[in-house]
């Protein structure tokens, strides 16, 4: 193996494809905080997304009624999250991971018989200027639609939540939901949207596991990605912008790790793997001791339950 | 017309007797997916919740899997109560495991009575130890403790993950990712001939005992309960929060890390990449099943121990994955924390006349 400019990359390019299911999750639950809910059920509404993805994908052979369909089943799964917290006034915590245990099971349930199908070719764009272009082929070209959606997105979302009058009712309904309320702002509709948001995402960050970058359904193949998403949010400081370059650095220590293993590199694989769990410890901890950098980005009510007196 | 009224106080009786509306609820949701999923719901119902305790030997092994979940959720349960979000008790689970199973390594050919509880009492310090990395820093650095203990949870996964493969793996294990096997001295005693039931079931119900103790009858169980309820009057009457949060912490590692050495030294036997099916995530469950009460908790391990052997059960003779133990605990959960709804809710059907006369 050599460490040529066009291997650089490639290795660019795998390490962009294994931050997607991470930027896709982490943005959805960002809007999720955003709004005030911590939503503890990534994993599980991760895990779902990719099971309904493939199984629909085995039954349809449509790929679009595939991808469609695993963020209409992260919607759903998320909809049993957003009644409980929002109608039922449920503690967050304990009902995301609920929601994270009963995921990973009946993902396993249904997916009884597709174990060990096939998965099916995903189309890719650009693929001629992948080969054509040294270096900057691999990372800008041949990838699926799936990840310039990703890539988009942090932007996208910075946008929405600075930009728009929108994002601005999100923010304030996460911030101060009583003064949102007294402005005639309906708290928990706008708190149901963001959980629903969040789980179409984290169903699409699924689908891009078990239909594009793995494409098979394996038991419990979203791996702990979902906390590595959640992490994420907070490495960021709820930022857009910096889920993208955390992504980044998460999935580049993924492939990293790999690479590494096999140019027989010494350091021990699992301290490389326990890194972005270890940065996430201090990120949160340089953040956390100052009062004013944590009250300059967390959303003021997270995981706090809203209950209007009628 | 329906009216939902906020209560002023929550109905004691109410509030142990849901959790069996929870685990009817849960049943008959299980039924309805055997169902849809084309079985009989009847018949899988029966492969998951009786089955498995239809023997002497059944009945052993839901205590040996109530065990560890009983331990984690007696410690989980002070943290809760005074309002700490320790969901880290698996990765406390594991630590222990590891300090303990390091003894035993220690050990590894020698024989004397000393061992075991050398081994035990290592476990419960290492899980301690560990529980204190979120508490200090919740305390000095003002960090939010869930997602520590939940990042921890992975730290000391792939540490274990580390030791079996590397330094600490058998030298005649041809390259298995697992230690040597402990000497007898290590490993807890059995209580009946054939069966895996072991001494680790005496750690839980001490715990049970000495939790309650605290609990209901120490001044330090005494401030748990007031900061669970209002951190503003536990200020008020001048409890140092900073020293409490650390000693929950403590004592919720230790059960974690006691439950971890109980699996090690019990059934396992050496240290390997799976010691634990996520026990210190479910014991989440059974803390809230039983309602943060000591005796509560028992019956809630059971319980959840079930939905694990039912697991096995039906993989056995439905050929359905044993994740489905999952389907049911994250139910029972889901239905127990709706069912709270009508503890602090009352809904009332009014009379419609009444009603406007008021207005």
């Amino acid at each position: 193996m050599s460490l040529d400019i066009s291997f650089i990359g490639i290795l660019i390019g795998s390490i962009m494809a294994s931050s997607v299911p991470l930027i896709l999750a982490a943005s959805g639950e960002l809007i999720t905080e955003r709004s005030g809910v911590l939503n503890l059920g990534v994993e599980g509404m991760m895990i779902i997304g990719a099971i309904s993805g493939f199984a629909l994908m085995v039954i349809t052979d449509n790929l679009f009624i595939a991808i469609v369909g695993s963020m209409l089943s992260g919607v759903i799964i998320s909809l049993i999250f957003g009644f409980l917290t929002q109608s039922l006034l449920t503690n967050h915590v304990a009902t995301g991971l609920a929601l994270t245990i009963f995921g990973i099971g009946l993902s396993a349930m249904l997916g009884k018989n597709f174990v060990g199908i096939p998965g099916k070719e995903f189309p890719i764009l650009f693929s001629s200027l992948r080969e054509s272009i040294p270096f900057f082929g691999p990372i800008l070209f041949g990838h699926s639609i799936v990840l310039y959606f990703a890539f988009a997105l942090p932007f996208l979302t910075n946008y929405f939540l600075k930009k728009t009058k929108l994002g601005l009712v999100v923010r304030a309904v996460g911030d101060s939901p009583v003064s949102a309320s007294n402005q005639g702002i309906n708290v928990i509709l706008v708190r149901y949207c963001c959980i629903l948001y969040g789980g179409a995402m984290c169903g699409l960050a699924g689908a891009y596991l078990s239909l594009i970058y793995t494409p098979q359904w394996i038991e419990n193949m979203t791996a702990g990605r979902g906390w590595i998403a959640l992490a994420l949010v907070v490495f960021a400081t709820w930022s857009p912008i910096k889920v993208l370059i955390g992504a980044l650095i998460f999935g580049g220590i993924t492939i990293l790790q790999l690479h590494m293993q096999a140019i027989g590199f010494r350091i021990p694989v699992q301290f490389l793997s326990a890194l972005p769990y270890l940065m996430t410890i201090i990120v949160l901890v340089v953040i956390s001791r100052d009062s004013r950098k944590i009250k300059l980005n967390t959303p003021t009510s997270l995981g706090r339950i809203f209950y209007k007196e009628k | 017309m329906i009216k939902i009224e906020k209560r002023n106080d929550v109905p004691m009786a109410l509030y142990f007797f849901t959790p069996f509306i929870a685990i009817i609820l849960t049943i008959l949701g299980g039924g309805i997916i055997f169902y849809i999923l084309g079985f009989n719901p009847i018949e899988a119902l029966k492969f998951y919740f009786i089955t498995p305790i239809s023997n002497l030997y059944g009945f052993s092994e839901l205590l040996l899997k109530a065990t560890p979940l009983c331990l984690i959720a007696i410690g989980l349960s002070f943290c809760f109560k005074s309002n700490n979000w320790n969901i880290g008790a698996e990765g406390q689970l594991t630590f222990g495991a590891i300090v303990g199973g390091g003894v035993a390594l220690l050990f590894y050919n020698q024989e004397g009575f000393y061992i075991l509880p050398l081994v035990i009492i290592a476990g419960a310090i290492g899980g301690m130890i560990f529980a204190l990395i979120p508490a200090i820093l919740k305390t000095y650095f003002n960090t939010n403790e869930i997602l520590v203990s939940l990042m921890l949870v992975y730290v000391s996964k792939l540490l274990l993950d580390y030791l079996v493969v590397g330094p600490w793996s058998n030298p005649e294990g041809f390259n298995f990712p697992e230690t040597r096997q402990f000497s007898d001295s290590s490993r807890m005693p059995l209580l009946f001939e054939g069966l895996r039931i072991h001494a680790g079931i005496f750690l839980a119900l001490a715990a049970v005992m000495l939790s309650w103790f605290i609990l209901y009858k120490t001044y330090l169980g005494f401030q748990i309960k007031v900061s669970g309820l209002s951190l503003k009057t536990a200020k008020y009457a001048g409890f140092k929060g900073k020293t409490m949060i650390l000693v929950v912490f403590m004592i919720s590692g230790a059960c974690a890390g006691l439950a971890g050495v109980g699996e090690i030294t019990g059934p396992i036997g050496q240290l390997h990449r799976m010691i634990s099916p996520d026990y210190g995530f479910t014991a989440i469950i059974v803390a809230f099943l039983g309602r943060l009460n000591p005796f509560g908790i028992i019956f809630a391990s059971l319980v959840v121990a079930l939905t694990y052997l039912g697991a096995e059960t039906a993989q056995i003779f439905l050929q359905i994955p044993k994740y489905t133990g999952q389907v049911f605990q994250g139910m029972i959960l889901f239905f127990l924390l709706a069912s709270d709804y009508l503890l602090f809710f009352k809904v009332k059907i009014l009379n419609l006349k009444k009603n406007e006369l008021r207005h």
